[in-house]
């Protein structure tokens, strides 16, 4: 009787949590991803060889006790490429999230609770902007702002946020005739209160996996137009310019390691968030309780 | 259903009005005199000239007026001049570059639908086996790799280390024309770009041919003695086609986003090349053409794939 009270006590956050980590997937790619975050984030202090260091003697060698995922065409290290590559990369895929989050939520909140006006204009205006696809927005978009990785973490931002905001504002549409919403505006509480005090914490959710899958989503848009020679500029490293080098033929044909092992990292770091991310969506969903 | 077909044209009519309003405007944020897009570079002109086209153009007149001006220009055709080709005319540059692009997509696109659909069928007969678990993880793998990346590994494997087929390009140069010489270099790119999406198709085909595996009609066919084989075939998998078949057209950008990498990583002489080229060299008239045109064929294939949805499935009539 007691664990029973206690187990309908736990709130649905901590419940949630629970499922997440009896998901095998989604620990695996948790077990993953920390490592690789980890690794990223303290190489300057452990690792010997800087990003940018050139070393005309060790050009173009293979993986060897002093470089050990071997060295580019200017003798540059590898290994701290790839890592610096995933700081950079994944920097800019972090906050690119957290602006269109934000973007995504305001936007999608504001059209199912400010009224039929603003959110016909405002879906409206998603559904033109899903038109395109994505690549091809992309590339506008790139044209007009350039390339660095300010231009490349708004250009992401921009891209990202409307299928967000319709998902927030689906539900929201929904909550805004529930009992508690309509009671609070008639007790007189403004748009504000309403979006931050009912409609965040019931989209949390929807915010949390939204946030996770954008991160994997962030890192392959930064390596797609990196890779193009659009997004984050040599000589700072990225994933996806460090794949840029294997347009050359002599490249890819003679020295694989130099694009082969930005490649599987952004494999691997993908694949492990969208498990975390699919996880995260099982965890969520209160009917996977039932089963 | 004419209502409902012309209902969807005038939407779709209403979203492509709406797209050259969109690229009207981001062509205006764009760096530079909107002049130069339609000054011929290889032609040299004087200021008082440059002058007269301002005027000529209404590029002083206010922003509407010139959307206006810009749209009947772009109706009749003329989409200003390239810059980075010595002024030639964007649209038959463009033109000149589909016919490439739908090879490779429409290559792609059957080879996916091919391939999903059967692996599909496949996977949700062997449920939870070993055969149905190594597909499924495949097609995440197959979904979560980047265009570019499995484009860069199947040039490296099969072209530079394999040498099964030539590394790059629609044809061999200077070698007369032949159908077998084009699918030689057709065949790698339009494998690679089909990853992407047949993963995409088999993963829907496998949980809709599941959804209807357990609907009576077919628990009344096994029922009657109808054998395995005719259960899945006849009655199952023609149900379960029709989500996919929507599937297919709704993600066609995927696969034109898909086609803009493998196009630049294979030299394949289409739109994507253009395109990167363009933003490359900030052509701005061949940008917004391209742009323009891909939106228009995006609008217009969902556009059939809802007529064609709404022609097989009479329940779409009602809503």
């Amino acid at each position: 009787m007691a664990s029973l009270t206690h187990a309908s006590s736990a709130g649905p956050i901590r419940r949630a949590l629970s499922r997440f980590f009896e998901n095998g997937a989604a620990v695996v790619g948790l077990a993953i991803l920390i490592p690789i975050l980890v690794l990223t984030l303290t190489y300057d202090l452990w690792w010997l060889h800087k990003p940018n260091d050139i070393d005309l003697l060790a050009m173009n060698q293979g993986p060897s006790s002093a470089h050990w995922l071997g060295s580019d065409g200017v003798g540059r290290d590898i290994m701290a490429r790839l890592l610096q590559g995933g700081r950079i990369s994944l920097l800019v895929a972090t906050v690119s999230m957290a602006i269109s989050t934000f973007l995504g939520f305001f936007i999608g909140a504001i059209a199912g609770f400010a009224g039929r006006f603003v959110d016909g204009a405002t879906m409206r205006f998603v559904d033109l902007a899903m038109t395109l696809p994505p690549v091809i927005f992309l590339l506008v978009l790139a044209s007009i702002v350039g390339s660095g990785i300010v231009p490349t973490i708004f250009v992401i931002s921009l891209l990202s946020w409307p299928v967000l905001s319709r998902m927030v504002r689906a539900r929201l549409l929904e909550l805004r005739e529930r009992d508690f919403v309509v009671a609070s505006r008639g007790m007189g509480a403004g748009l504000w209160h309403l979006l931050i005090r009912h409609g965040l914490p019931n989209t949390i959710d929807i915010l949390v996996v939204y946030a996770t899958l954008q991160v994997a989503n962030g890192i392959l848009l930064e390596a797609g137009l990196s890779f193009l020679g659009l997004g984050v500029t040599p000589p700072e490293a990225s994933w996806g310019n460090m794949l840029n080098a294997a347009r050359a033929t002599h490249v890819l044909e003679n020295y694989p390691w130099q694009w082969m092992f930005p490649g599987g990292a952004l494999v691997v770091t993908v694949l492990a968030i969208n498990f975390v991310g699919d996880g995260l969506r099982d965890a969520f969903d209160p009917r996977s309780e039932l089963k | 259903m004419l209502q409902y077909i012309l209902r969807r044209t005038a939407v779709g009519l209403l979203m492509l009005l709406a797209l050259t309003v969109l690229i009207f405007t981001l062509l205006r944020l764009t760096p530079g005199d909107p002049i130069d897009a339609y000054v011929n570079p290889s032609v040299p002109i004087s200021a008082s000239d440059l002058e007269m086209l301002r005027t000529r153009l209404g590029l002083e007149r206010p922003l509407p007026v010139q959307y206006f001006a810009w749209l009947g220009a772009a109706l009749m055709g003329d989409f200003g001049y390239s810059i980075q080709y010595n002024g030639e005319g964007v649209l038959p540059l463009v033109l000149s570059r589909i016919g490439p692009t739908i090879l490779l997509m429409f290559s792609g696109l059957v080879i996916a639908a091919v391939v999903g659909i059967s692996t599909g069928i496949f996977a949700a007969v062997r449920r939870n086996k070993l055969a149905d678990l190594s597909l499924s993880t495949a097609a995440f793998v197959g979904i979560s790799s980047p265009a570019f990346l499995t484009a860069l590994l199947g040039l490296y494997v099969f072209a530079v280390n394999l040498r099964w087929v030539p590394a790059g390009g629609m044809l061999t140069p200077g070698a007369p024309f032949s159908v077998g010489d084009l699918l030689a270099h057709l065949i790698l790119p339009a494998t690679l770009l089909s990853i992407g999406h047949g993963a995409l198709i088999m993963r829907y085909m496998r949980s809709s041919l599941l959804e209807v595996l357990s609907q009576d009609y077919v628990r009344t066919a096994r029922a009657k003695g109808v054998r395995e084989f005719w259960v899945i075939v006849k009655h199952a998998v023609r149900n379960a086609l029709l989500p996919v078949i929507t599937l297919i057209g709704s993600t066609i950008g995927i696969a034109i986003g898909g086609a803009i990498f493998i196009e630049s990583v294979f030299d394949w002489p289409g739109m994507g090349l253009l395109m990167v080229n363009a933003v490359v060299r900030r052509d701005y008239p061949v940008i917004m053409c391209a742009t323009l045109l891909t939106g228009a064929c995006v609008i217009l294939v969902n556009l059939l794939t809802d007529i064609a949805y709404a022609a097989v499935d009479p329940r779409i009539k009602v809503a």
